[in-house]
């Protein structure tokens, strides 16, 4: 008889674990440390985002983009308003560009102050979670001020922004950002060089250029195996054209690069905006169409036209030419894309969310191969997954 | 040269000193945590907390039961039931908001043409049963008293905005 040795064991990682980000659960191969293939099961925070917004006018849609990458909230919101934009034909005024941009790039700071030291706390550094949730919160403030919440701002509405930014707010904007270098100096001088952080990342869930290609990767993630690809740059949207910043890649692709990758966008996002802060004139947030716009207030309140402009926006909405379209931007962890297709009636008729947690998930299995089991919690934080994305 | 003093420095665990070091600099800093029932962060006048149904100086309720704000609610939390009062104008007769559905996006305050619902500074609002944070209409015009002078503050500062 032939005999037959199995000694690979089977190990479920997650749903509950606390380096799964979320509610990940991997099926995990070992052959004794050693994994030899690492498969996810998603799905478990599935709340069908994009058949509710099937439902909901364009307006009503907003608030449902926050709750996507919940780290990230404003990037999301820019890709929907991006297409809304698209399909309307708008021209969203400067002023309301820059603010965007500006905030992209503050959520762009946030995330990575949080995808920093979660992995950095993956593989065994507490401090900087608590410092960088310090920073955290400072900037979550400004977020507060100018839409009302700390996370779920819907603020980015198609046609500009929805409230100006309040007075005073650029000084102290500016002041704050440009203590951030220093701590940026700081944290890196916790963990760049440290010994633990290096020997738990170098050389980890290595990633080659075409490989990064072939999943489908962008961000981070792409831009750490040496592929200088940042929609920002290469199909700039709002004000990305009239700044200046450089965009890092990385030479190996393994958990390092990624980590390294992530300090210097948190630095070009300061330079991105201290220019966008020197830039930026007063003027309009959104465009000059009561068919879009909900009318100001004080209008509404005096004039009949304006009140039945503000009830048709409110009940039914605006209408949306017939067509489809795509568009992407460069969130913090990746392309974030929108495919919207409209039947011309105040409701999208699909739409389409790609986000890119989900291709970088899938590229798990792949890196983690040959690693061992502590490795996949690096693999996995330096991956910067959230599963509000993932699983929209 | 180069080797000996990388060496060197890695025999010495050079790094971890120093993030050591820089972790006691941070001890004497000045704290940043706060002592929070007693002290709270900071809101702005466009935080958007719990829900209240405001009223007009001269008691009357604000609400005129057009239901802009039902017909705009994402989630579908507010209900209404309007009927005419006996001196003949329109009111609601049910105001339902179910606070574990909100989403608390803002755009009932934002519809509303008369400034009846805004959502108000207070976020410590947590109850210990689900059937608490099904808000009638008795519990909003509540609230809306109860918070009457910090809204109607913060819709003064933020009107240029609106």
């Amino acid at each position: 008889m032939k005999e037959v040795e199995i000694n690979s064991t089977t190990l479920n990682f997650g749903p509950q674990h606390p380096a799964a980000h979320g509610v990940l659960r991997l099926v995990v191969d070992l052959d004794g440390e050693v994994v030899e293939r690492a498969e996810p099961h998603i799905g478990l925070l599935h709340r069908g985002t994009e058949k509710l917004i099937e439902y909901k006018t364009y307006l009503q849609a907003v608030p449902y983009f926050d709750r996507l990458d919940y780290v990230s909230p404003m990037c999301q919101e820019h890709a929907f308003a991006l297409s809304t934009e698209k399909l309307l034909n708008l021209q969203v005024p400067i002023r309301a560009q820059y603010i965007r941009v500006i905030f992209a790039e503050i959520t762009r700071i946030l995330n990575h102050l949080l995808n920093i030291p979660a992995y950095a706390a993956d593989i065994g550094a507490v401090t900087p979670f608590l410092w960088c949730f310090e920073k955290r919160e400072k900037l979550l403030e400004f977020h507060e001020a100018v839409s009302g919440a700390r996370f779920h701002a819907a603020y980015f509405r198609p046609g500009g922004v929805h409230q100006d930014m309040p007075k005073g707010m650029e000084e102290k904007l500016y002041n704050y950002i440009n203590t951030l270098p220093k701590f940026i100096d700081d944290l890196e001088e916790l963990l760049t060089n440290n010994r633990i952080l290096r020997q738990r990342s170098v050389d980890i869930g290595i990633i080659t250029k075409q490989e990064a290609i072939d999943w489908g990767c962008s961000g981070p993630v792409l831009r750490s195996s040496g592929v200088a690809w940042d929609l920002r740059r290469s199909q700039p949207y709002d004000a990305y054209d009239k700044v200046d910043f450089e965009v890092p890649i990385g030479k190996k692709g393994d958990c390092f690069d990624r980590y390294l990758i992530r300090i210097e966008e948190m630095r070009q996002s300061i330079k991105i905006i201290n220019q966008c802060l020197e830039q930026i004139q007063p003027g309009i947030i959104s465009v000059n169409d009561n068919k879009i716009t909900p009318p100001k207030r004080n209008t509404m309140k005096k004039s009949m036209e304006s009140l039945i402009h503000h009830f048709k926006l409110f009940t039914e909405g605006y209408r949306v030419p017939t067509g489809e379209t795509y568009c992407a931007v460069e969130a913090p962890k990746g392309e974030f894309g929108v495919f919207l297709v409209s039947d011309g009636s105040s409701k999208p008729y699909r739409c389409k969310i790609r986000a890119p947690g989900f291709a970088h998930l899938q590229t798990l299995n792949h890196l983690s191969r040959g690693h061992l089991m502590a490795d996949i919690a690096a693999i996995l934080g330096s991956l910067d997954i959230v599963f509000g994305e993932v699983d929209r | 040269m180069n080797f000996i003093i990388k060496n060197i420095k890695s025999f010495a665990l050079y790094e971890l000193f120093l993030g050591m070091f820089l972790t006691l600099k941070y001890m004497f800093k000045s704290k940043v945590t706060i002592n929070y029932p007693h002290e709270k962060g900071p809101l702005s006048p466009r935080f958007r907390g719990e829900h209240a149904l405001r009223r007009y100086p001269n008691g009357e309720e604000r609400c005129i039961a057009c239901k802009l704000c039902e017909a705009v609610c994402p989630a579908q939390a507010i209900t209404i039931d309007a009927e005419p009062r006996e001196d003949g104008s329109r009111r609601t007769t049910r105001y339902d908001i179910d606070m574990s559905k909100c989403i608390y996006c803002g755009l009932c305050q934002e519809s509303c043409p008369v400034d009846a619902i805004v959502e108000g500074p207070n976020f410590e609002f947590a109850t210990e049963t689900r059937e608490e944070l099904m808000y009638n209409k008795e519990k909003l015009l509540s609230n809306g008293d109860k918070w009457e002078y910090e809204i109607s503050q913060n819709l003064e500062i933020d009107s240029p905005y609106r």
